[in-house]
């Protein structure tokens, strides 16, 4: 039996309490309201020598030129009406200061310019017009970027609470897989993978809970949920027999209890076989795991569309549930490895040897390069087509996450494919888990990559509320799993192909 | 110097890997072994150092990347950079996903192939060559362990009779 180490107890409950504050800090920090965000990017553009700073230069620039320019006359002229107008909106409104900005330096350049003034005319009077459009544009701007501010403690933790459930959903499916195959390697595995997908009981109650408040409008993450959005987008009007709120929560409560339901007969019958005098309960969860393959397959793919693709209702790919499926299967192996790597430096896993870190460690590149093919092949062929409908997601990606989306091709596939790709090196454990940290981080990039564009756009950024919730997740995550593996001895007793896997070697 | 040599031959390949594992306890060089299917361990019970097959494979892979990055990087950006449907051929990054493919399928067949030639190479096989049985049953059914004759020759084959062998002949080998 296990015992949960009490240091490591402490680590979840410390990782949890920081996550905890990051994530309040973070909703505390939002903004509360529109004005707040104009105060913000006014402050911005001043410090950035846009404003009142731009308005003097492009002042001094024109009258510099008047003086040694044979069109002076016009110059003063139009610059003297500028100014007046200038004045006159600045007093108006006072987030008109970058408009004018604007206006002002467009102006210079047009009277700078041996230009007739005739056309430095026609400029000016347009400029009214503009300014107001641009009025107009600025506060959508401003409501734009608030929404973005507002979703973004959500967004934070919606992404980490996803992303851990769907690790051990990824566990769950790998001990599912191996249970349908009758493995001969993995048995004395099966109750690090049955502890793993114990997390799969809090984490869908906890994304269940972020999906029902995204439905009860508390936070803005989806945005078809929002029935004015909805009013104006034909696009989404077309999609609400699929996207509608109550059709949204039924799926998502039957998919986790379905996966919730196969995990607790798995486990339940793994334990009876343990004292069983015949195979009937391993037979039983041959059939279980079959069963819950073809319901995870045609579930997880939907769920995929409703809980990630759905951020983004304009936009779709086919290969969507596959890619997600890749992503959090890779990260339920490396999870795997690592608690077994962990269990088995404490002693507590006997008959686990370096043949099966080096299976896991197989399966962590195999499945690192098969997300790579779909991640690449979802992007080729939009890349490729450029059709503008559905180009458009990865273009918002390139010009604002580049990093991050790049980043994690370098992280789930160059890294991998390069350490792992050696026979000898699949089996130190010091290689592995440093793999294991790379390919977990990258996948966590990965389904940030998701969800953040179409949350928070441009505004993202990795501070307190998104390492925040990753450490509380992580905490809780360390926390449930530990917890389950001290409720069951480490050693499948009685399994039919136990002895084949004690005795693995590679 | 006598070019003597032994053949020693087994029927069943546990045998043969426990006679394996005894010769190399007794100190006796083993010239080669045949047998008509992979027999799982045998290189490690010989000792024989492990292949470098893969490390060649890589390395073919790598220049077969090149092979291919340089050949369309030459083709598509360098020599005549025309605008084909649209795709930006101003910098080989910029229409890189195109390129890919052949990539990929560039690196898998300079990596296959040429480690297939280096396996015969190495292995000295090609189509009319002589083959090099010393006994017609070792590629069907049985056994075959060669060991060089050094000192007493009869205590040597009354060694390997103990080891289970249905067979041992003494062969002049030239």
């Amino acid at each position: 039996m296990y015992t949960f180490s009490s240091k490591l107890k402490t680590l979840a409950f410390v990782l949890m309490v920081v996550g905890a504050l990051g994530i309040g800090y973070s909703f505390f920090t939002a903004p509360k309201s529109a004005e707040e965000v104009e105060a913000i990017i006014n402050a911005e553009h001043a410090h950035g020598g846009h404003g009142e700073a731009a308005h003097e230069e492009a002042h001094d620039a024109v009258e510099v030129h008047a003086v040694h320019d044979e069109h002076a006359a016009h110059a003063e002229a139009a610059h003297e009406g500028h100014d007046t107008a200038a004045v006159a909106e600045t007093e108006a409104t006072a987030d008109t200061v970058t408009a004018v900005a604007e206006v002002a330096t467009e102006h210079a350049s047009t009277t700078g310019h041996e230009e007739s003034h005739a056309e430095a005319a026609v400029a000016h009077e347009g400029h009214d017009a503009d300014a107001h459009a641009e009025h107009e544009a600025h506060k959508e701007h401003v409501e734009h970027v608030y929404h973005q501010l507002q979703n973004k403690p959500w967004a934070a933790v919606y992404v980490a609470a996803l992303f851990f459930m769907l690790i051990a959903l990824g566990a769950l499916a790998f001990y599912a897989i191996q249970n349908a195959a009758q493995a001969g390697w993995s048995p004395v595995l099966f109750r690090v993978m049955e502890g793993i997908s114990a997390y799969l009981i809090p984490g869908a109650i906890i994304v269940l809970i972020l999906l029902v408040l995204g439905v009860a409008q508390v936070h803005h993450l989806f945005i078809w949920m929002d029935p004015e959005v909805v009013a104006k987008d034909h696009l989404i009007q077309g999609k609400t027999g699929f996207l509608n709120g109550p059709f949204f929560l039924f799926r998502a409560v039957v998919f986790m209890g379905g996966w919730i339901l196969y995990r607790q007969i798995a486990v339940k019958n793994s334990l009876a076989q343990d004292n069983a005098t015949d195979n009937s309960f391993y037979k039983k969860n041959f059939k279980a795991s079959a069963a819950f393959l073809v319901f995870f397959i045609v579930t997880e793919s939907i769920s995929s569309w409703d809980w990630i693709m759905s951020v983004d209702p304009h936009w779709y790919s086919t290969l969507f549930g596959w890619y997600v499926f890749a992503s959090f299967f890779v990260s339920g192996i490396t999870v795997i490895a690592m608690v077994t790597l962990y269990l088995k430096s404490r002693g507590y896993l006997e008959y686990v040897n370096t043949s099966h870190i080096h299976d896991l460690a197989k399966f962590m590149f195999g499945i690192s390069v098969f997300w790579t093919y779909l991640w690449f092949s979802q992007f080729m062929l939009m890349w490729y087509a450029d059709i503008p409908e559905e180009v458009v997601y990865f273009k918002m990606r390139i010009e604002n996450y580049n990093l991050p989306f790049f980043g994690m091709v370098a992280m789930n596939f160059v890294f991998p494919v390069l350490i792992l790709v050696n026979t000898d090196f699949k089996r130190l454990s010091w290689i592995v888990v440093m793999a294991g940290i790379v390919i977990l981080t990258g996948h966590y990039i990965d389904f940030f990559n998701m969800i953040m564009p179409a949350t928070v756009g441009d505004q993202w950024f990795i501070g307190a509320g998104e390492i925040g919730a990753v450490l509380f997740f992580l905490g809780l995550f360390i926390l449930v799993i530990f917890s389950a593996l001290t409720k069951a001895p480490l050693l499948a007793k009685r399994n039919p192909l136990i002895e084949e896997s004690k005795h693995f070697h590679y | 110097m006598s070019n003597k040599v032994l053949h020693i031959l087994y029927n069943d390949d546990d045998i043969l890997m426990d006679a394996v594992k005894k010769t190399r306890a007794a100190h006796h060089h083993i010239e080669e072994v045949f047998t008509p299917f992979p027999v799982h361990g045998l290189d490690k019970a010989l000792g024989l150092a492990p292949t470098r097959l893969a490390i060649c494979a890589f390395l073919y892979g790598l220049v077969g990347l090149s092979v291919a990055t340089a050949m369309m990087y030459y083709i598509m950006i360098v020599d005549w950079p025309q605008d084909i449907g649209g795709k930006p051929s101003f910098t080989y990054i910029q229409n890189m996903p195109a390129f890919v493919p052949v990539m990929f399928e560039m690196t898998v067949f300079f990596g296959a192939h040429l480690m297939v030639i280096t396996f015969y190479m190495r292995s000295k096989l090609w189509p009319f060559k002589q083959a090099e049985n010393p006994d017609v049953r070792t590629t069907d059914d049985h056994f075959l362990m060669e060991v060089p004759v050094h000192g007493d020759e009869d205590k040597l084959v009354a060694f390997f009779q103990e080891t289970g062998a249905v067979e041992v002949k003494v062969i002049e080998k030239h």
